[in-house]
């Protein structure tokens, strides 16, 4: 049973964001809860941003990829909206994944409302805010003043806002 | 606090819910479908960007409060956004208005201090009644507003900014932008109505009640008001009908009719 377990996280390790294909939807902390039971899976997801179109591939990717793990009967991953998803979510790992992409960690939300964001590539801090709104709902534009590179930058989301 | 099978063995308390979320769903929608004539269109490349990016979360939002609405037994979500006629829709008349003269794919003369002043009047009301949700009896819709409420966050900046520095500003601009707020403002009671059946609204402590909702919209827009020497309004008025009441205008019929014509042509596809 265990190892059934063990399985389906690696499993969930390998779906990726359909659009970032270093991070998986472990890393972006979407996944809230797996139960496992005489062969059935359920998975809880938190959607990250609600007009997201890229959550019905994510939701088949999963059911998908536990299709296949030795033991899994049947699969149930369904979205749900308690707790929010908030970008804190995003592991380390996350981080470091989403930086390779080119794309900068989402930033701490400080009190002034200011951004800190390093750039993914040469890891300046001299950069600026381009578009707060960027390719998809959970991306913001900001050029980097030391490589001279557009870069994105996850948005922070939080409860607190 | 009521969960779904609670709200469904409740016909009271069921017929209520369902009323405020066909406004909050109906209001969404159509301002985000209004907000998508724009791409393209809009001043720049980034406020392309910005818009549709906006437009596409507050159809995420709609989407949320058909589902909602389909999870009650309402019907299923894609048909209650596309398959309702327009005297069915509970959405305000102002977010139906057209963008302005011509048509999107042709000689649209769209008015884009027209389109700020909606969206910021518009994404203000939203806040404050997400704020108020977060509270409601309703616990389902409750998780919702907090999700809603945090990308507004983002779309709230961003009318304001543009609202702040289009009006601030000195000739055209600001008259444009003051003939704009004139016009949103006679409709705006709409927005922040509860519609026929408010009591029925308010009792079952699903949202507080309109006149909480104008005096908190009219407190907010106040500084903004006066940090630009704009007069603040007389009244919110409702000069065209009350879109809770299913009234509504032609621009609302040809935005239906536009944006269901994929659908109608085979409402079983999957998209």
């Amino acid at each position: 049973m265990t190892l059934v377990k063990d399985s389906v996280m690696t499993s969930l390790e390998s779906v990726k964001d359909p659009e970032i294909d270093t991070v998986s939807v472990i890393d972006l902390g979407m996944v809230e809860d797996v139960s496992f039971e005489d062969g059935h899976v359920s998975v809880k997801m938190l959607p990250t941003f609600m007009g997201c179109p890229a959550l019905e591939i994510i939701q088949k990717n999963v059911e998908e990829a536990l299709y296949k793990v030795e033991g899994v009967d049947s699969v149930e991953v369904k979205f749900i909206n308690n707790p929010p998803w908030t970008s804190d979510r995003i592991t380390e790992q996350g981080h470091v994944r989403l930086r390779e992409f080119g794309i900068a960690p989402p930033p701490t939300h400080s009190d002034s409302g200011e951004w800190h964001v390093d750039c993914p590539y040469c890891g300046s801090t001299y950069t600026t805010m381009e578009n707060i709104f960027g390719p998809t709902a959970c991306r913001s534009i900001l050029y980097c003043k030391g490589c001279k590179n557009p870069f994105e930058a996850m948005k922070p989301v939080s409860t607190i806002m | 606090m009521k969960t779904v099978e609670e709200a469904k063995q409740d016909a009271s308390y069921k017929s209520a819910l369902t009323e405020l979320l066909y406004q909050l769903a109906d209001d969404d929608f159509i301002v985000a479908y209004r907000g998508s004539e724009w791409l393209g269109l809009a001043p720049h490349i980034e406020e392309d960007v910005a818009f549709s990016s906006i437009s596409q979360d507050t159809m995420g939002h709609a989407t949320m409060f058909y589902q909602l609405l389909e999870e009650l037994g309402e019907g299923d979500a894609d048909h209650l956004a596309h398959g309702r006629t327009p005297a069915e829709r509970k959405n305000a008349i102002i977010l139906e208005e057209v963008n302005g003269p011509g048509h999107y794919l042709k000689e649209p003369r769209y008015d884009w201090a027209f389109a700020v002043v909606r969206h910021y009047f518009y994404t203000l009301a939203k806040k404050i009644r997400m704020e108020s949700v977060k509270q409601s009896s309703y616990e389902p819709l409750q998780h919702v507003a907090v999700k809603v409420n945090m990308e507004l966050y983002y779309h709230h900046m961003h009318w304001k900014t543009w609202f702040m520095q289009l009006t601030g500003t000195q000739g055209e601009a600001r008259e444009r932008m003051l003939t704009a707020v004139e016009t949103v403002l006679e409709d705006f009671g709409g927005v922040l109505t509860l519609g026929p059946k408010e009591d029925e609204i308010t009792k079952h402590g699903l949202i507080e009640g309109e006149e909480f909702q104008r005096k908190r919209w009219l407190q907010e827009i106040k500084p903004i008001f006066e940090s630009l020497n704009i007069e603040m309004p007389k009244a919110l008025g409702m000069k065209r009908g009350n879109g809770r009441a299913g009234e509504h205008t032609e621009d609302l019929d040809s935005a239906i009719d536009t944006l269901t014509e994929v659908y109608r042509q085979d409402p079983a596809a999957t998209w």
